[in-house]
C-alpha cells in the first residue's frame, strides 16, 4: 500500500499530534517544539516533512524553493498529499532553504479584508536555537528569543500587520514559528 | 470509535481547521473564513467549538466541556459523550485536570495554564454585526480599523442609561488591533482572556474561526471617564459563600424567592469540598 514510504504510519494521530505542535510554536513565537514520525526524503528535515504532510493537501498550493525542489520530494508530496506544486505567487505554502526562498515580496501578503490569504513559509535552517533576535508580542510573555536568518526582513514582515507572512522554522526534528504579529526588536 | 475516523472528522476537513487555526493565531482576533461541516448536532448547540475541539484533540487528551459553567447541562453532556465516543479522549469535569476545555459563554474560575487550551463556541462571530449587517461593510471597517460605531454605541449607551449597557458579549481589542466578539461570556470574564492559555473561537453556523494566543493583549473598549467595569451580582454565592465568582440568580419558590449561586459549577463544588460554606448550603 506505501508505495512510497515515509508518511504517518497512523495519521489521524500523528498528524494531530503534530499540529498540537505547530499550533503549539505558532501560538509561542519563538518556543522550540519537536516532532516526528514521518521519513521524507533529503533534503527535507523531518520537521519540515511532518508540517507538510500536517497542513498541505490538494487544497493549498505549494511552492518548492532550491535544493527542496528534487525529484524525490515531488514524488513524496504528490503521493502523501496531492499537494499542486507551484509558482512563489500562487503557494499558500512555500518550503526551502532562506536564501532560496527570497524575496519574500514575491508571495501573497493576503488583502485587507482578507489578511489570512497569505502564505506560510517553511524554512529549514542550519540550526534553531533559542538564542539572538529577542521577540515579543501575542504568544509571548515577556520576551522570547530565536535564532533568525534575518531579523530585518522578518520586520519588515510585522510592519505591514496585520498583512504579511507566517514562517515555521525547520531544523531535523524540531520547529518553531514567527507569525506576523511578532515583533523583531 | 473505531467505526469513526479518530475525533470524527475526515482528515481533509481537519487539516482545513488547522490552517484557519494557524492564521488565526497569527493574526490575533481577526476572524478566519472556513468551510464549516454539518455536525450531528444542530446549529446554535456548538457545532463551530466541536469543530475546532475535534481538529485539536488528540488521544492523549482530557477534554471538559461546559455550558454557562455547567458541566452537567444537556449541551455540555452530550458534546462530552461525543468526543468519548469518537475520540475515545478521557474527559473530567475539574478545570484543573482538563488539558482542552471546550465552553459555551464562560470562562472557569479556576485560573488556566499555559497547557491549556480554551475553545470557545460563538453564534455571531462579528461584534459589528448589529451596528452594520453587511458582511463586505464590517470587513471593510475591520481592513480600515474603523471601528467608530462601535464606540457611538457604547456612548449611546451611556447617554441614555447612564453606564454602558452590555453586560456580555462585550467588545474587546486584541493585541491593539482587531475588535472581536469574545462570544456571549459575561463581561465579568473579560479580564480573563488575558491568559496563558490558547484561546480558539469557532462559530459553525457563521463559518468563522479567530483565535488567542497566549498572554495577548486585550482591551475592552470603553472610554476614559467610563472605564470598563467587569460588574457581577453584589451577594456571595449561596451555597459555597464565594465572592469573587461570577453567579447566577436562581429562582427558588413562587413567592418571589431567589439565591445566587456559583455559575462555575466545578469551582462552587471544589469551594464547598473544601469545607466552604454559604447561607444555602445543606449542613
Amino acid at each position: 500500500m506505501n508505495a512510497v514510504p515515509g508518511g504517518f504510519a497512523d495519521p489521524p494521530v500523528e498528524a494531530a499530534q503534530a499540529f498540537r505542535a505547530a499550533m503549539s510554536a505558532m501560538a509561542r513565537p519563538g518556543r522550540i517544539e519537536r516532532v516526528g514520525g514521518v521519513a521524507p526524503p533529503a533534503p527535507l528535515s523531518v520537521a519540515a516533512g511532518v508540517l507538510v504532510l500536517t497542513l498541505c493537501d490538494a487544497d493549498t498550493p505549494l511552492h518548492l524553493a532550491g535544493r527542496a525542489d528534487s525529484e524525490a520530494v515531488r514524488a513524496w508530496i504528490a503521493f502523501h498529499t496531492g499537494a499542486p506544486l507551484v509558482a512563489r505567487g500562487a503557494a499558500a505554502f512555500a518550503l526551502g532553504d532562506w536564501a532560496a526562498l527570497l524575496p519574500l515580496e514575491s508571495y501573497a501578503q493576503g488583502v485587507p479584508e482578507y489578511p489570512d490569504r497569505s502564505a506560510t513559509l517553511i524554512v529549514e535552517t542550519e540550526r534553531l536555537a533559542s538564542e539572538g533576535a529577542r521577540l515579543a508580542g501575542p504568544g509571548i510573555e515577556t520576551e522570547a528569543r530565536l535564532d533568525l536568518p534575518d531579523p530585518e526582513a522578518l520586520r519588515a514582515n510585522h510592519g505591514a500587520f496585520p498583512l504579511g507572512l507566517d514562517f515555521f522554522f525547520t531544523c531535523g526534528d524540531r520547529l518553531a514559528a514567527v507569525p506576523r504579529s511578532t515583533r523583531v526588536l | 470509535m473505531s467505526d469513526y475516523n479518530f475525533a470524527y472528522l475526515d482528515e481533509p476537513t481537519k487539516r482545513m481547521i488547522r490552517r484557519a487555526i494557524l492564521k488565526g493565531l497569527a493574526i490575533p482576533g481577526y476572524q478566519v473564513p472556513f468551510a464549516s461541516r454539518e455536525m450531528p448536532m444542530p446549529y446554535g448547540w456548538g457545532t463551530g467549538g466541536v469543530q475546532v475541539t475535534a481538529a485539536t484533540l488528540t488521544p492523549d487528551d482530557t477534554l471538559k466541556v461546559i455550558d454557562q459553567g455547567a458541566d452537567d447541562t444537556t449541551n455540555a453532556v452530550s458534546i462530552r459523550r461525543f468526543f468519548q465516543r469518537v475520540a475515545g479522549v478521557a474527559t473530567t469535569e475539574r478545570t484543573a485536570e482538563a488539558s482542552v476545555i471546550q465552553t459555551r459563554h464562560r470562562v472557569p474560575e479556576t485560573p488556566l495554564t499555559g497547557d491549556q487550551i480554551l475553545v470557545y463556541q460563538v453564534p455571531i462571530p462579528e461584534p459589528l454585526r448589529f451596528l452594520e449587517p453587511s458582511e463586505v461593510e464590517t470587513r471593510k471597517m475591520h481592513a480600515l480599523e474603523d471601528y467608530g460605531l462601535m464606540h457611538v454605541k457604547l456612548y449611546e449607551d451611556i447617554a441614555r442609561h447612564g453606564e454602558i449597557a452590555t453586560s456580555y458579549a462585550y467588545p474587546a481589542r486584541a493585541a491593539g488591533r482587531y475588535v472581536m466578539d469574545p462570544s456571549p461570556i459575561p463581561k465579568f470574564d473579560n479580564p480573563k482572556l488575558e491568559s496563558p492559555a490558547i484561546q480558539l473561537f469557532g462559530a459553525g453556523r457563521e463559518q468563522r474561526i479567530y483565535a488567542l494566543p497566549p498572554w495577548t493583549r486585550v482591551e475592552s473598549l470603553d472610554f476614559e471617564d467610563h472605564p470598563f467595569d467587569p460588574s457581577k451580582a453584589e451577594h456571595p454565592c449561596a451555597l459555597c459563600g464565594a465572592r469573587e465568582s461570577y453567579l447566577d440568580e436562581v429562582i427558588v419558590d413562587d413567592a418571589g424567592g431567589r439565591m445566587f449561586v456559583c455559575s462555575d459549577t466545578d469551582y462552587c463544588a471544589g469551594r464547598r469540598a473544601a469545607g466552604h460554606r454559604g447561607t444555602e448550603a445543606a449542613a
